[in-house]
């Protein structure tokens, strides 16, 4: 881990310092710093300390360059600012702000690095470090893996210091009283006096000042907020019906639009009828658009409705006719040609496979689609060679560019005002809505144009979870589990959605792998291999990503070992455990569960540990099975995140995490037939309702050294847990999802 | 088309079959009505018809004439809110929050007919609106400390 730790930190220099956009190779362009986004959108009277925060006559400003879905990612980041500032953190003004190249995200190049930890030499680490320079030379400002907490947790808290000294020294200079005589409380800088400066007022004296640079942040021991029950900053607004999301936009003169898409997945649009739809009441326009037709009306209903009157010739989707088709292009992956990785080949697997009785089993994760409640929409208007947007999105800088390109014009001159989004869990990464949005606003220029997905179009039309299957020989000992070997096979997430951005990525595809490779667990022969399917459906990152499926794989794996070697779940994998922070994560599940083996009277209890975006997470999950199917009764969680910011927002998000996951893993999938979806609406994909949920207990640790985001890593245990309690109180042995495909859930 | 929202006549040009949904939203511009599904799958939309639950993607535009038609802005407002609304805040429900003003609006007609709901109506009641952040653990006990605030009142 040291070679880690010295690559990370760095990457981290690099980045603070880092580079312009521009398609440069080498490191040391790479090294180049990047332009600073705000300097050009400052009105005069504004002065700007950092791209991170803005302060204004009204204020405190939060430069978010980290979208916020829900996750409570503009809360945190302003808790972070309000802790260093002195300030309420109520006053803190949140504002996207303008895309840009230095906001690039460098806990996901981080991520993307780790998988690289150099095993085979030289020659490897340059091939996959590639991903993390990539991703600085796009200055890819993404929000995404977890990364809002650990990627701002230091930039915002030294932004911040480093505001509230120079404000100081900025009262410093107004009134001729020593910088260090003063000090900061409520918003104002105190003088010994008793009088107060308003940080308001200091807007123009911080104009005569210089920045005050390398202001180490606060120790945690200090801390007035963080870490204490705190009431989220969008709660009020979210509970009134008065939080305004992309679907919500309204700019004068709007038209609505609605979009027909080719059903079967990316195939193309080939001639179209649309002389009903043209004389419905409020249709002011049909056009063309990729992939299928667009309606523009005077109403989103009247839009919806036209949308579907159009006749439309559809050219056919590539991808494999059925999804046992699909299946089997995974099945036909597991070969030599298409081993994509191996970080993970401890002992001697294939000796120990050779000694002793082999235990198969084979494992299959579905697609899964994103679904979050609110429609994708996407507001475009292009005039005089300008174009600005309002959408949520994750990807501001994909946005930015991808308008530009279908306008014709610079990406400087798109302006993007990001919205509030009603949930993504990774949907908002992809753009497709913004595309066709702008598509339709350049045959109509000076029009604002929203496109709004209805349900059925949005879901489908994206781009899922990855497909995969996993294939699992193993041997036990003398009650002990003695060697695994998984094989999982996947298509690469990671080229397909970076695909339809133009850009390539080099090197193994970690997350085939991920939260399997890094099990902590010293099986004396354990190895981990990745192979890459070809391309089937197009797909894209789902919360947690790879760990959604791998983690399932190797944990059901693994229990399936324990079974076999007459062992306890749970104290087999503490005998394993050779990670001192995954197992603190294993003992308290234990304890808060207290765990005691086999329950009996229809009881069933499983435990699950999956290490994603670098937090162990351990959960237990129990279940009754009873006349009208399974219940799930209780979850007991724990995971290590180094600091818990906002303890109330950390265990929402949590138990969010797990319904999210059981939902899933217990009632959904996409299927395809001919390259079309099966499922349109929640009727056909249903999700974890109030009554199905389990009471669930959830503890955060504080062990380790780094603080690290909860939004993902709760999700991949909660679906082994799962089918290792219906295991437990059944004796049926779940090794797909979903799991209503096999068993009755109550 | 006369419609009476949150205490307020409207006329209104639309279709007779116009979802009572897409006239608040787009016609009216009240959008703290939510579109989700629009098959009354995931009850974002709900609001309440002569104090009813509803859900507003499938009640026809003429259909409510001459109703009470309540959304979750005459519910309460941020300065003057609801019992169910300071539930919801007191404990912190929302995450993305888009499903939450329908699961208010359901929350708040279940504690008018029922203001002491046992876990079990809470279940059978509130399983119509989907959440898909999962607020199912918050939304419970928010009912439960909504229901002991509209006793105490």
């Amino acid at each position: 881990m040291g070679r880690l730790k010295t690559f990370t930190r760095r990457a981290f220099l690099v980045g603070s310092a880092a580079v312009a956009g521009g398609v440069a190779f080498g490191i040391y362009t790479v090294r180049k710093p990047h332009e600073n986004p705000l300097a050009d959108s400052l009105a005069p009277g504004e002065a700007a300390l950092t791209p991170y925060l803005r302060l204004d006559a009204r204020g405190v400003t939060l430069i978010t360059p980290r979208a916020d879905m829900g996750q409570g990612a503009y809360h945190v980041q302003a808790a972070l600012l309000a802790e260093e500032l002195d300030l309420d953190l109520a006053e803190v003004r949140t504002d996207p702000g303008p895309p840009g190249a230095a906001y690039w995200n460098t806990a996901l190049a981080e991520e993307a690095a780790e998988f690289s930890v150099p095993s085979e030499g030289l020659m490897r680490t340059v091939a996959e470090t590639a991903v993390g320079a990539v991703m600085k030379m796009m200055g890819m400002q993404i929000t995404g893996g977890s990364t809002t907490v650990p990627d701002q947790f230091d930039k915002l808290r030294a932004a911040a210091a480093s505001a509230r000294e120079t404000l100081k020294a900025a009262a410093a200079h107004q009134t001729g009283v020593a910088a260090d005589k003063l000090r900061t409380e409520n918003g104002q800088v105190l003088l010994p006096d008793g009088s107060a400066l308003p940080y308001a007022a200091l807007t123009p004296a911080l104009a005569q000042v210089e920045v005050v640079q390398d202001v180490p942040p606060r120790d945690p021991s200090q801390w007035r907020q963080l870490g204490q029950p705190m009431q989220r900053i969008d709660i009020l607004a979210k509970s009134t019906g008065t939080q305004v999301y992309g679907i919500d936009v309204e700019i004068d003169g709007m038209a609505h639009a609605a979009v027909k898409l080719n059903p079967a997945q990316g195939g193309e649009m080939r001639g179209f009828d649309a002389s009903v739809a043209e004389k419905m009441r409020g249709v002011q326009a049909v056009l063309p658009v990729t992939g299928g037709v667009a309606v523009v009306a005077d109403n989103t209903w009247r839009a919806f409705q036209a949308a579907q009157a159009i006749e439309v010739q559809w050219g056919p989707a590539e991808m494999p006719a059925t999804m046992a088709d699909h299946w089997q292009a995974l099945a036909d992956a597991f070969t030599e040609d298409a081993r994509d990785s191996r970080q993970r080949d401890d002992g001697d697997v294939d000796t120990a496979l050779e000694a002793a009785e082999v235990i198969e089993a084979e494992y299959r994760a579905p697609y899964l689609a994103h679904a979050p409640l609110e429609p994708i929409s996407a507001v475009v208007r292009v005039r005089d060679g300008k174009a600005e947007v309002w959408t949520g999105t994750q990807v501001p800088r994909f946005v930015q560019k991808n308008v530009a390109a279908i306008a014709g014009i610079a990406a400087e001159d798109v302006t993007l005002h990001v919205q509030m989004m009603g949930g993504s869990f990774g949907h908002r990464l992809e753009d497709e809505v913004v595309r066709r949005a702008a598509e339709i606003a350049v045959q109509m220029p000076g029009v604002p144009i929203k496109l709004t997905y209805s349900r059925e179009e949005d879901m489908t039309h994206d781009f899922p979870r990855q497909i995969a299957m996993a294939r699992l020989r193993g041997t036990v000992d003398a009650g002990q589990v003695a060697a695994m070997d998984l094989s999982i096979a996947s298509p690469s997430v990671m080229v397909s959605q970076m695909g339809r951005q133009g850009i390539s990525v080099p090197g193994p595809d970690s997350q085939i792998v991920a939260g399997a490779w890094n099990a902590p667990f010293a099986i004396p022969h354990h190895r981990v291999t990745g192979y890459r399917a070809a391309p089937l459906a197009p797909i894209s990152s789902w919360r947690s990503v790879g760990a959604s499926h791998a983690g399932f794989f190797h944990n059901a794996a693994l229990d399936e070992l324990i079974h076999a070697a007459g062992a306890d779940p749970l104290a087999e994998r503490l005998r394993l455990c050779n990670d001192p922070l995954a197992r603190h994560v294993l003992e308290a599940v234990g304890e808060m569960s207290s765990w005691e083996g086999v329950l009996g009277d229809g009881r069933g209890r499983g435990v699950a540990l999956t290490t994603s975006f670098d937090v162990r997470c351990a959960e237990v999950v129990e279940v009754r099975a009873t006349d009208d199917g399974i219940r799930l009764e209780k979850v007991w969680v724990a995971a290590e995140v180094g600091r818990v910011l906002d303890p109330v927002n950390f265990e929402n998000l949590v138990q969010g995490g797990v319904i999210f996951a059981l939902g899933h893993a217990i009632h959904s999938e996409i299927t395809y037939r001919d390259g079309r979806a099966e499922q349109s609406n929640y009727d056909g994909y249903p999700a974890m309702r109030l009554y199905q949920t389990p009471k669930i207990a959830v503890r955060g640790l504080e062990n380790g050294d780094r603080v690290r985001g909860i939004g993902e890593p709760p999700v991949p245990p909660a679906a082994p847990a799962l089918a290792s309690a219906i295991f437990a109180a059944t004796g049926t042995r779940l090794r797909e999802m979903p799991f209503a495909k096999f068993v009755d859930f109550v | 088309m006369r419609l009476t929202v949150d205490g307020v006549a409207h006329e209104v040009d639309v279709e007779a079959d116009m979802p009572l949904l897409w006239v608040l939203r787009d016609e009216l511009k009240i959008k703290g009505v939510k579109y989700g599904c629009g098959i009354a799958q995931c009850g974002a939309c709900t609001v309440h018809l002569d104090g009813a639950a509803v859900r507003s993607c499938q009640v026809w535009a003429e259909d409510a004439e001459g109703a009470e038609i309540t959304t979750i802005q005459g519910l309460g407002q941020p300065e003057a809110l609801h019992a169910v609304q300071a539930a919801w805040i007191e404990h912190q429900v929302a995450q993305c929050g888009y499903c939450q003003s329908g699961q208010i609006m359901q929350a708040a007609a279940l504690l008018a007919e029922d203001p002491a709901p046992s876990d079990a109506v809470i279940d059978e009641v509130m399983s119509g609106n989907l959440c898909r952040c999962g607020t199912y653990p918050r939304i419970r006990a928010a009912i439960h400390s909504a229901a002991a605030r509209l006793r105490e009142a």
